[in-house]
């Protein structure tokens, strides 16, 4: 093994030492994951190789992360260039949803389609009692700032510019109460929705830096219970 | 759109923004992949993961962005990028800062190096996930791979960073 693992230095790689970088992603399959362990446990060469590898993966990613999230902007642009598609069909909107149910039918096989179908459902449902919810109950936590009462009012006096937005439209799977524990995580409240199943989310009581949006909008939309995540102006 | 827009932008900006290097451009560039894919959705056949079809359209988007560049532009860019190799990575010595020349390094690869790169560790497609959106055969991938890493251990090497390999 060792042997393998040094003779590539100056002739070509071995086959188990091409696949390191997959091992580190772990994206082998479970065959050539047992192959590549099977040598790293007998080639300290090989997993000092291992070890730099890790280390590049590990960099790769935080400068990717680095990299912040594309503004409001390209979303925009994107459904103002699908608004001015030309109808192909007898009607925009049935266009629209033959399209829609062409594409995820292609996805994956028909069970999926059916909990597509059953997810769209429950999207309207979620939306539907979060708006009963916001209309009804003043109390809870998707309260607005600007209604809050028991707020302390050295927040306002310290806000300084105005806090970010942002349009959220959450998982169809999403509970009520997920949802609010979310929100307080973020220190978020509902300023306005649901138009369309977005929500409109304001994000604490301060100005944050453009690169604190980006991080701000990569996290919310790691988040399992959001399935849609955009800064709002 | 907007489920698979809110699932997939950030990830297809940033494959997009690493290889045009330009935010402008690699937010252009997302709104034309998702257009094209509005347009061409029926097209989709389900062979591949829904990320792997929206990295290759990434991609070929890209290098046409690249292609429309002046070669004016294109020297600037490289001279821009060989100036990084020389000069950061020092800097990021004098810090003791293995890890910022390492991102300083991965980020002066070429186009090709970096792609693949990015595809593997960050985007975790496998070889033949990265076969299908380069377009090139599955051992060229791992080949080519191979030869980004050491490029990059050359790189860290002319920037006075030893880390055990080659």
């Amino acid at each position: 093994m060792m042997a393998a693992s040094k003779k590539m230095l100056d002739q070509e790689p071995s086959e188990i030492e091409l696949l390191l970088p997959w091992h580190a992603a772990g994206t082998l399959n479970a065959r050539d994951a047992r192959r590549v362990d099977e040598a790293l446990a007998h080639d300290p060469e090989l997993a000092r190789q291992y070890a730099v590898i890790r280390e590049e993966y590990a960099e790769t990613i935080a400068l990717n992360e680095s990299l912040g999230a594309p503004s409001a902007r390209a979303m925009a642009k994107l459904f103002a260039a699908i608004d001015g598609e030309p109808a192909r069909g007898p009607s925009v909107s049935l266009n629209f949803s033959a399209r829609i149910a062409e594409f995820f039918a292609g996805l994956s096989p028909r069970t999926l389609a059916w909990s597509a179908s059953l997810g769209a459902l429950a999207l309207l449902l979620q939306a539907g009692v979060i708006g009963a919810v916001l209309m009804k109950n003043q109390t809870s936590s998707f309260q607005t700032a600007s209604l809050s009462t028991n707020a302390p009012i050295t927040r306002d006096l310290g806000a300084a510019g105005t806090p970010p937005y942002a349009l959220v439209r959450f998982a169809p799977e999403a509970r009520i109460a997920d949802i609010t524990a979310l929100l307080d995580s973020y220190q978020a409240t509902v300023t306005d929705g649901a138009k369309g199943g977005m929500f409109r989310l304001q994000f604490g009581n301060r100005a944050m830096s453009k690169d604190e949006v980006a991080g701000l909008m990569s996290r919310l939309q790691r988040e399992k219970l959001v399935s849609l995540a955009v800064a709002a102006p | 759109m907007q489920v698979l827009y809110g699932r997939h932008h950030v990830r297809v900006f940033r494959f997009g923004l690493r290889l045009v290097r330009d935010e402008q451009v690699a937010e252009d560039l997302i709104s034309e992949v998702f257009l094209d894919v509005w347009r061409q959705a029926g097209k989709f056949e389900g062979r591949s993961a829904v990320s792997t079809w929206l990295l290759a359209i990434t991609r070929f988007k890209a290098l046409s962005a690249l292609r429309r560049r002046k070669d004016g532009e294109l020297d600037d860019e490289a001279a821009n990028a060989i100036e990084d190799t020389s000069d950061d990575p020092e800097v990021a010595v004098q810090k003791k800062d293995t890890s910022v020349a390492l991102r300083k390094c991965l980020t002066a690869l070429s186009p090709e190096h970096r792609e693949i790169v990015d595809l593997v560790y960050y985007h975790e497609k496998s070889v033949e996930e990265v076969a299908e959106i380069v377009g090139i055969p599955e051992n060229t991938v791992k080949t080519r791979l191979f030869y980004a890493r050491k490029k990059l251990a050359d790189l860290l090497t002319a920037a006075g960073i030893e880390r055990g390999w080659p």
